[in-house]
Order: structure tokens, then sequence, then C-alpha cells
């Protein structure tokens, strides 16, 4: 059977903390891109946050439509806050949440090494350990970038540009091939 | 000094490096513009708020009544 799903790297955030993660130097060996990750934010005052996806440094050209739900109500969000700078793909737990509870999400990049313009879908979960509203999310998610260069770089950052990923916030990056 | 992990997927190796003072602005540039779209979305869902609550006033119907009558 061939070997079509490989970890490419993975990472995890030490006691400092970190402001962004980026998987650079990324092959054009593989068919798709999976992005796999589990995060925290330090920023106090939110519960969850959106978190900015970033290809190879490009802060332009992403479309984004997110569809969820808040905890409470349906969602259906167009190029949430800042979109203009970078793309907000996903919904990471936040320092006001249960202590020790991380966000759950996965980015999958088909075709992330083609010339035409990129098209990408995220599936996201926040935890948080308590029964109020606004405090446990679930979003799906598309986002198109127009750039046309294979992606060989992807960066995640917290979408307010403040605060970082705590200790033990992790990320796997995997290449899937279709043979 | 804000940090950022590199995970090199060529060699595998993590570094964690200093942001750029190029970096710090764009971050910088994040935050403004997630404030400025924050509060442009916050009062176009209070001005949608103020609307439903104006034509719930005229319809003498709460806030309650109004799912009911529309699940």
């Amino acid at each position: 059977m061939a070997n079509t799903y490989t970890l490419i790297a993975s990472s995890t955030v030490g006691s400092g903390g970190a402001s962004e993660i980026v998987f650079s130097s990324i092959a054009n060996t593989y068919t798709d891109l999976k992005l796999v990750y589990s995060t925290r934010g330090s920023q106090a005052g939110f519960h969850t946050q959106g978190i900015r996806l970033t290809v190879n440094g490009t802060t332009s050209g992403y479309t984004t439509r997110t569809a969820g739900s808040d905890g409470l109500d349906p969602v259906s969000v167009t190029n949430p806050y800042g979109v203009t700078s970078a793309s907000i793909s996903t919904f990471g737990t936040n320092a006001d949440s249960t202590a020790n509870t991380f966000g759950n999400n996965e980015i999958y990049i088909p075709n992330y090494a083609g010339s035409n313009a990129k098209s990408i879908s995220t599936d996201s979960v926040t935890e948080n350990d308590a029964a109020a509203i606004y405090r446990t999310q679930m979003y799906l998610g598309a986002v198109l970038q127009t750039n046309t260069a294979a992606i060989t770089s992807i960066r995640i950052a917290p979408e307010t540009g403040e605060g970082n990923f705590v200790q033990y916030s992790t990320a796997y990056l995997y290449g899937i091939s279709n043979s | 000094m804000p940090t950022k992990l590199i995970i090199n997927c060529e060699t595998g190796e993590q570094t964690e490096v200093e942001l750029t003072a190029e970096e710090i602005a764009q971050r910088e540039a994040d935050a403004k513009a997630y404030e400025a779209d924050k509060k442009a979305k916050d009062a176009e869902l209070a001005a949608q708020a103020k609307v439903k609550a104006d034509v719930l006033k005229r319809l003498g119907l709460t806030q309650d009544e109004a799912k009911a009558l529309l699940s």
C-alpha cells in the first residue's frame, strides 16, 4: 500500500509561549497538505479567539467564509475581523476558558503546489468545561487565497495580534499523496 | 520581545527566534485591523438589534414571543 499520509513536521510550544508558529521550506512533493493544531491563547478577556492563517507570507488576497455555532446560535461570517491583513481561518480556546483546555483545528489545502488560486477548508472547535454560552464553539470554514504560487510556508497566529500560543500548544503538518 | 517558532520542513529543525521589526509592525497592524473591524461589526450588530427591538415594540411582542412565532 502506498504511503499516502506522511508527517512532514511537528512542533510543541515551549514554556515561554510563541506569538506565531511557522512551517517553512515545505517541499512540493505531496498532493495536498493537512495542518492539525491544538492551541490555547494567552490574551486575557477572551474565551475563544480567531487564528490567522498566512501562506507564503502573503498578507492579501484572502476571502474567508465561516459557518458554525457560537455556543448559542448559528453563525455565518464572511471575512471576519482584520481579514485585510490575513485570513481568519479557525478558532482557538483562550485564556478565559477552563485551565488547560485547548482548541482543536484542522486545515486542509488541496493542490498546494499547483499554479492556481488555493482553496482551503477548515474545521475547528473550541473547548471549555463550562455551560455558559459563547464559550464552546465550532466552525467550518472555506478560504480562498488568490496567490498562484506553490505554498512553501504556513503561519498561524492569534487574530488579535496580541498574546501568545501557550506552552503545550501543538501543530502537526502532514503531506497527503494521491498515490 | 515576542518570539515565533519556525519549523524547517526540510531539516525538521525547530528554532525559536525573536520577531523582526517588520514582523512586529505587522502584528501591530493585525491588532489595529482587528480592533477597527470589531468596532465596525459591533456597531452594525447593535444597529440591527435596535431595528429588531423597535419592530418588536411596535408589534407589541417580546423577544421570546417572536422566537416562538418564527420557530
